[in-house]
């Protein structure tokens, strides 16, 4: 069943494909000026010969109709082909999938962080709701929802690796080669990544913990004798987790944008600085492909955590 | 106030809302919930410092000051000087004006653009709704910054071009704000109503409708003036923002960035004034919501049901 509901819902995600893929290629297509020009990266009147231009304009098919020339790109971007990069002179999809795995480091490894500091407070800070403890919780929220990110990475470099010297302001390496060092370059951008990201966890898994507590099923098994920390923990835990799923799927777009400001505070080799990089040296085939990368990325976590949801919660049922 | 026994549509109008005036509302609620108070006395002082602008400092905006080059805060320069002696807090004020005028902008843009997509697809139903719906999840799936980013980098930033590149990402929630609310106050007796009246659907949507959906729109509208704000600093940060003659928080922080170590200040007090912003319209926006209707804070999880 389940299986047949991911091929559903794999259906169904074809038409917001459709209409993302179709934002990005029409975006690109409002650039003013030459799209030609654009593309050869020649935006700010550089010269280009006439045969490099001509070769351009017919590889961007540019004297067909728009939709035929939609389709032959959304067709090769489906093969892989997302075009050559003006700036790397190499197809583009080698210059942004190296870039892929220290951006996912970053993604996952802040994820991870994020919710294992996140649920159990919000739990606690729900459990002892107004009391100190809930208070300093919902004092972290409230900052870590005010505070800008970039200027929050900022601060953590000036007290971490320029006033304390613990660990490097910039850079990376790569784990297979120094796992030490690795971890070291790691740690801060993906510390504020966590705590980014742990502001939102903890203010939702708060709240819906407050209200599970009050539903009928927990006055159930508290009458059945069961102890309030089993109570608690695990019922009451179990179903507010679907609302940390939502939310951690919900986060997907905002997180790829949080990785674009932290890479860039950090120089860090990822796709959201490599993005940034593109878009200040105009070479917009990168970008197309970058965005295009991060948009795929949150559907298809969104599908996940729909997924998930009947391995979480048993009342799911799908058609 | 009075009216006329015979007007049919005094009749039938919808319930008024509690015969309080606006002011008495705002203390009253101000009162009851500290978010608000704490939140408000910040929004109106922000405000405040946008209307009154940098003409309150004796210290000129622009004009560099070599003598007094990156010196920290005094009585002369209460937050410190920058790196060619321009007054920190003069600047900060300044910044205030463009924060206020690209957020602003932009909720006020994302609202009008989204608002009737929302309400047509709601109203007029069948393929229409069904296309503006999966256009809207698209729109979506892009993250806010990445796409204000690429908009801003295609067409150069400007005031207008913010507006849009911001706007953008937050038409969506509005669509669905109205569409769901259009959606619940159609069938109510008060719409019916004005139909049997004969009133127009252009006429009932605006008249009798949008009164009802007011609420949730205005919460809606203060976070969404906080997240407008982050996105614009964030893009200052980036270097994609707006250039000189604006002044943005985002890229005095951006400025102050290589003097981290001998001139801290020139980066905190900017940060300080951009969270300050952003945690007022939060607490003023959460306050609202949970005000409004405290069981919309569960609204998350009830996407589950419907899914």
């Amino acid at each position: 069943m389940l299986i047949r509901y991911t091929a559903l819902r794999l259906v169904q995600l074809i038409p917001m494909a459709l209409v993302v893929t179709m934002v990005v290629f029409f975006v690109m297509m409002i650039v003013p000026g030459d799209p030609v020009m654009v593309m050869l990266g020649a935006v700010d009147g550089a010269q280009i010969s006439r045969e490099v231009y001509d070769a351009m304009r017919l590889r961007l098919g540019l004297d067909r109709p728009l939709i035929v020339q939609y389709f032959n790109w959304l067709w090769n971007m489906l093969q892989g082909d997302l075009g050559i990069s003006i700036t790397h002179r190499t197809p583009a999809l080698e210059v942004i999938l190296p870039r892929l795995v220290p951006t996912m480091y970053l993604m996952v490894g802040g994820l991870i962080m994020a919710v294992i500091v996140a649920v159990p407070a919000g739990v606690l800070s729900a459990i002892h709701n107004n009391t100190k403890w809930d208070h300093l919780a919902t004092s972290f929220v409230v900052l870590g929802i005010s505070v800008p990110t970039f200027w929050l990475a900022l601060v953590a470099v000036l007290i971490f690796a320029v006033h304390l010297g613990w660990l490097p302001s910039i850079g990376y390496t790569k784990p297979q080669e120094d796992f030490i060092d690795f971890v070291k370059h790691v740690t801060l951008p993906m510390a504020v990544v966590a705590l980014n990201i742990a502001a939102t966890v903890l203010r939702f898994q708060r709240q819906d913990f407050l209200d599970q507590m009050h539903q009928d099923y927990v006055r159930t098994a508290r009458a059945k004798g069961l102890s309030e920390r089993l109570v608690l923990w695990k019922h009451v835990l179990r179903n507010s987790l679907i609302t940390t799923l939502t939310v951690v799927g919900l986060q997907m777009a905002y997180l790829s944008g949080l990785i674009t400001i932290v890479e860039t505070v950090f120089n860090y080799p990822g796709i959201g600085y490599l993005l940034l990089n593109s878009i200040h040296t105009r070479d917009f085939v990168v970008v197309q492909g970058v965005v295009l990368f991060m948009v795929f990325l949150v559907i298809i976590v969104n599908l996940a955590v729909d997924l998930l949801y009947a391995v979480v919660d048993p009342r799911v049922h799908y058609q | 106030m009075e009216i006329p026994a015979t007007n049919d549509s005094a009749l039938f109008a919808p319930p008024a809302a509690p015969s309080m005036s606006v002011a008495r509302m705002v203390i009253e609620f101000a009162r009851s919930d500290r978010r608000a108070l704490v939140g408000g006395l910040l929004m109106i002082l922000y405000i405040l410092i946008a209307l009154i602008g940098p003409g309150i400092s004796p210290h000129d905006l622009n004009a560099p000051d070599l003598n007094v080059r990156m010196q920290g805060p005094s009585g002369a320069h209460w937050l410190g000087t920058d790196r060619i002696g321009r007054d920190v807090l003069t600047r900060i004020i300044a910044g205030s004006q463009v924060s206020l005028q690209v957020s602003a902008g932009a909720v006020i843009l994302a609202l009008f653009l989204g608002a009737p997509l929302g309400a047509i697809g709601s109203y007029v139903g069948g393929s229409v709704d069904a296309l503006v719906q999966r256009v809207m999840e698209g729109i979506m799936a892009f993250p806010s910054l990445v796409l204000a980013m690429a908009l801003v980098a295609l067409a150069g930033p400007s005031v207008v071009m913010l507006w849009f590149a911001i706007a953008f990402s937050a038409v969506p929630r509005y669509a669905r704000l109205v569409r769901s609310g259009v959606l619940t106050q159609k069938e109510r007796e008060y719409v019916d109503a004005a139909r049997a009246m004969g009133q127009t659907p252009l006429r009932i949507l605006l008249r009798q409708i949008l009164p009802n959906i007011m609420a949730p729109i205005a919460v809606q509208v203060t976070l969404d003036l906080a997240r407008a704000i982050s996105v614009e600093s964030a893009l200052s940060y980036l270097g994609l923002g707006l250039s000189v003659p604006y002044i943005s928080w985002g890229t005095m922080i951006r400025d102050a960035q290589d003097f981290l170590e001998v001139a801290p200040w020139l980066a905190v007090f900017p940060g300080m004034a951009l969270a300050g912003f952003i945690l007022a319209f939060t607490l003023v926006g959460d306050a609202l919501r949970d005000r409004m209707d405290p069981r919309l804070r569960t609204s998350l999880s009830r996407r589950m049901v419907q899914s």
